[in-house]
């Protein structure tokens, strides 16, 4: 974001960064850089918080009116990310004993995601697996969490790429299960992966991959970094 | 409990960056009378275009009054429910629309742009080639201030 700042900027247009890590904007200092102590991926702070995000854009545009620049001004609020709840959203209990219980619940939770679709016309599931899929994809990670070589249960694409599907769809349905209830920082990412069993499956299969001595690409970006 | 957010925030700090020996500053208009574009590093894409290929470095143009739109950047190193919930954390489009409603900016752009995060080093193609492309489109939209929002 720094760096097209700067080539915008001698392109003829006046540019304004929202940062989220203030040590890449202090080292490359374009025009005006707005820092915003905000969790990763949320720029604007609060989703569904209207008035919240218009008092950051009110902060960044006022930055324009600066005679010169370099500048750099901290958003006066903070959003922390640590020590925070998982998102309560419920969980549906076992239907089919005969399936594992990812699977099971990624079957029982597809009128959620149906209804999240629904209601806002798009959906980031499909990078490599479409809804249809998701059952499919866990049962690989089953797979790998018992044993199975990565590259023997037959993905589309990379881990990586099948693991965004996956929390996509669970993140997205999520957030219509707890229907306009605030959305906490982090707190989807802690329920997937602390609270369903597909994320336990795909925490198991990502250490089962670290330990066998699969290439560290392969299993890291199965979660968070800071995830074990 | 984790804090992803500091370990990257810390990863940063141990990134090479470009420099630049000058900043150019472009004076704008006033706001009230600015046209405003959004450039994004969500790697943003409509439902219908093509998926963002690894090693893929060109941006994507977005309409304004797409909504259809899906969030390309694999990473998951970030808070990925918020664009979940509402694109407009990561993409202001429907807050734009209300400051140039209720004339706190001149006028939306007719078009908005995404790349990807994932540039390569020394971020050559956006200093030479992509980011001096996605000005000149804008520059043709009558864009005077863009809001760039990272991911």
């Amino acid at each position: 974001m720094c760096t097209l700042a700067h080539v915008f900027e001698a392109a003829g247009l006046s540019t304004v960064v929202i940062s989220s890590i203030r040590d890449v904007a202090e080292r490359m200092r374009p025009p005006r850089v707005l820092h915003a102590e905000f969790p990763l991926g949320l720029p604007l702070g609060k989703p569904r918080d209207a008035a919240y995000q218009h008092r950051v854009l009110e902060a960044a545009f006022a930055m324009l009116e600066r005679p010169s620049g370099p500048v750099l001004v901290d958003f006066p609020e903070t959003i922390q990310s640590r020590g925070g709840e998982p998102l309560e959203c419920p969980l549906p209990p076992r239907y089919d004993p005969n399936l594992h219980p990812a699977i099971d619940e990624a079957q029982a939770l597809r009128a959620a995601y149906d209804r999240a679709v629904a209601k806002t016309g798009r959906t980031s599931v499909g990078r490599v697996s479409n809804a249809d899929q998701i059952p499919a994809a866990l049962e690989k990670f089953v797979r790998i969490a018992e044993g199975e070589a990565w590259d023997q249960v037959g993905f589309e694409g990379t881990p990586m790429q099948v693991v965004h599907d996956i929390r996509a769809y669970y993140e997205e349905l999520a957030c219509e299960l707890v229907a306009d209830e605030p959305i906490p920082a982090w707190g989807a990412e802690r329920w997937f992966y602390d609270k369903t069993e597909a994320g336990k499956v795909l925490l198991t299969a990502r250490r089962t991959l670290k330990e066998s001595g699969a290439d560290r690409p392969i299993w890291f970006f199965m979660a968070p970094g800071s995830r074990q | 409990m984790h804090d992803n957010d500091q370990a990257m925030r810390e990863f940063a700090k141990t990134l090479a960056l470009p420099e630049f020996e000058e900043t150019a500053f472009t004076k704008p208009p006033p706001l009230r009378e600015a046209r405003v574009a959004i450039v994004t590093s969500a790697a943003l894409h409509r439902i219908d275009s093509p998926k963002w290929k690894v090693e893929d470095f060109h941006f994507e143009t977005l309409p304004h009054d797409a909504r259809d739109l899906k969030l390309g950047h694999l990473s998951p190193n970030f808070d990925r429910a918020g664009f979940a919930a509402d694109m407009n954390v990561v993409y202001p489009v429907d807050r734009l629309q209300e400051l140039s409603d209720q004339g706190v900016i001149g006028s939306v752009a007719n078009y908005h742009y995404a790349f990807a995060g994932n540039q390569p080093e020394g971020l050559s193609a956006l200093r030479l080639d992509t980011g001096p492309a996605c000005a000149q489109k804008m520059r043709e939209d009558g864009v005077d201030v863009v809001l760039l929002t990272p991911v």
